[in-house]
């Protein structure tokens, strides 16, 4: 590919890096731009919720490249400025300072963003956590010792309940579950986690759905819940989830359900391929549609992404991959590999729930479809090779006792 | 090659591990990356490269 445009990357984080960065590694030497609305070069999330929130990271450590990593690699950062609209037909990509980048091959890296519960807003006490801004706003929060009330039970709002207690906040987490994190890794480990968050001293209110922000004097007060209990605050963070960052390409004719709607090989048509968060393909083996919003699947995507424009349409490769993440709460580190959600049942295969040290198989109709380890990392890498070959189960469960042993 | 490592950027992910055993490895207890040999042996240039690429937490580092 020796044409002049080049290849346009939109979204300059995790998965945007990833594939402008293999384009170079491949050998790829046409112009490769980064778009990116943040006015920050590409940063790590992960830490976020986690060592930047509680202060022990400078923001500075969680970039992913130097500023001569950046020459090294001729790329052109268009930073601080939002893809506007994609004329497909045209090969060009609309900015919304009013700018035009023609291209040959775009890539779709926008990622997701955080949602706010129905009828609220974020600003005066009212929190999400996505952006580096959003991480050091809540930070400042913190530091004043508000009793801070945290809507939804996924992982982020833990991971936060967990770092506000240790910064000595009174905090109170509200979730539609039996205990946060419930519907992702199933009754059993998620009441594990949630007992690990009670006797650190997070009230948990389950089974309870939060309806509205409550603010007085432009300060937030409370939150109510869809029982009409108010849980007062004086500050609040929603972790209700995030949304596909696709607006931008209405009426372009990139196709968008769920994020963007790519083939096997993440092509979505028209020379627009897609990777990361806002990225969904068809599962190579089940053909089942997945998004998933995992750190190391923005990275292997991107990477999938360069290879395939560098290989061309015919020859490019199904993405395959294990989905891996990690959760970091009270110095516990849970690990999982696979697709955890909609399993049907949970099974421990060594260790002990009691003691936060276990690893456990998640089944769906009879076959290994991921596995979690807390604390017991050298065993979990080695149901790996259950979750990657889908294993029948019980039937592997002999198996897995040799793997871990060997592990 | 000279390979070095920030254990305390490492999240654990293993790609690393999968790709390049003979250098790479992880702590048992939360699978923090741990360096089996400095040098990168013979024939393993590729794989360790990769291993820099895949990295999420762009933990490791090679030198010439
Ligand atoms: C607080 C927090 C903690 C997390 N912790 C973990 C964890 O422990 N483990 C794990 O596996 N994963 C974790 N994740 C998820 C992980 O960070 C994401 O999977 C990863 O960042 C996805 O990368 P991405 O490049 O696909 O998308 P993003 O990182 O969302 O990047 C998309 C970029 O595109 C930009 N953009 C959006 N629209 C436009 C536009 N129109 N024009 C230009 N640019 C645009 C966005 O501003 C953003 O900079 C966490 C995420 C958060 C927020
Ligand atoms: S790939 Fe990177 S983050 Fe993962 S274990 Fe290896 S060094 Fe750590």
């Amino acid at each position: 590919m020796t044409t002049s445009s080049g290849v346009v990357v939109v979204g300059a984080s995790a998965a945007g890096l990833a594939a402008a960065e293999g384009l170079r590694r491949s050998g790829y030497d046409g112009p490769v731009t980064l778009v990116g609305d943040e006015p920050h070069p590409p940063y790590d999330r992960p830490p976020l919720s986690k060592q930047l929130l509680a202060g022990e990271w400078p923001p500075e450590r969680l970039s992913l490249r130097s500023a001569r990593d950046y020459t090294d690699l001729d790329l052109r950062l268009r930073l601080g400025v939002p893809a506007a609209s994609l004329r497909t037909s045209a090969h060009l990509l609309h900015l919304a300072d009013g700018s035009r980048l023609p291209y040959d091959t775009l890539v779709v890296a926008t990622g997701v963003r955080a949602r706010m519960p129905d009828g609220s807003a974020a600003g005066a006490g009212t929190h999400v956590l996505r952006t580096l801004e959003d991480a050091l706003a809540l930070r400042e929060e913190l530091s004043g010792h508000p009793r801070l009330v945290i809507v939804g039970g996924g992982f982020v709002g833990v991971e936060a309940a967990a770092v506000a207690r240790a910064l000595d906040c009174e905090v109170t987490l509200v979730t539609g579950g039996d205990a946060p994190l419930t519907d992702v890794l199933g009754e059993t480990v998620a009441q594990v986690l949630a007992e690990v968050h009670r006797e650190h001293g997070v009230r948990l209110v389950t089974g309870s759905r939060a309806v509205e922000v409550l603010r007085e004097r432009g300060r937030t007060v409370g939150v109510r819940l869809a029982t009409g209990r108010v849980v007062p605050a004086d500050a609040v963070l929603a972790g209700v989830g995030a949304r596909p960052n696709t607006e931008w390409l209405a009426g372009s004719g990139v196709p968008v359900g769920d994020g963007v709607d790519c083939d096997v090989c993440l092509y979505a048509g028209d020379d627009v391929w897609a990777a990361g968060d806002v990225a969904s393909w068809p599962d190579a083996v089940s053909g089942e549609r997945l998004r998933v919003e995992h750190r190391t699947n923005a990275t292997e995507q991107g990477q999938a992404v360069a290879r395939n424009i560098l290989a061309g349409r015919a020859s490019a490769t199904a993405f395959r991959t294990v989905p891996y993440f990690w959760s970091d709460q009270y110095g516990l580190r849970i690990q999982v590999y696979g697709r955890t959600r909609g399993a049907d049942a949970v099974h421990v295969v060594d260790g002990s729930t009691r003691q936060r040290r276990f690893t456990a198989v998640y089944v769906r109709d009879g076959h290994v479809v991921g596995a979690l380890g807390i604390g017991m990392f050298r065993p979990l890498r080695a149901l790996r090779e259950l979750v990657a070959a889908h294993a029948p189960w019980p039937a592997a469960h002999a198996e897995a006792a040799v793997l871990d042993r060997r592990g | 090659m000279h390979i070095t490592v920030n254990e305390e950027k490492c999240c654990g992910a293993g790609q690393c591990v999968l790709l390049a055993p003979d250098v790479f490895d992880q702590r048992d207890e939360d699978g923090i990356v741990v360096l089996l040999t400095p040098r990168v042996p013979a024939g393993q240039e590729a794989a360790v490269h990769e291993a820099v690429a895949v990295c999420p937490a762009a933990a490791i580092e090679v030198r010439a």
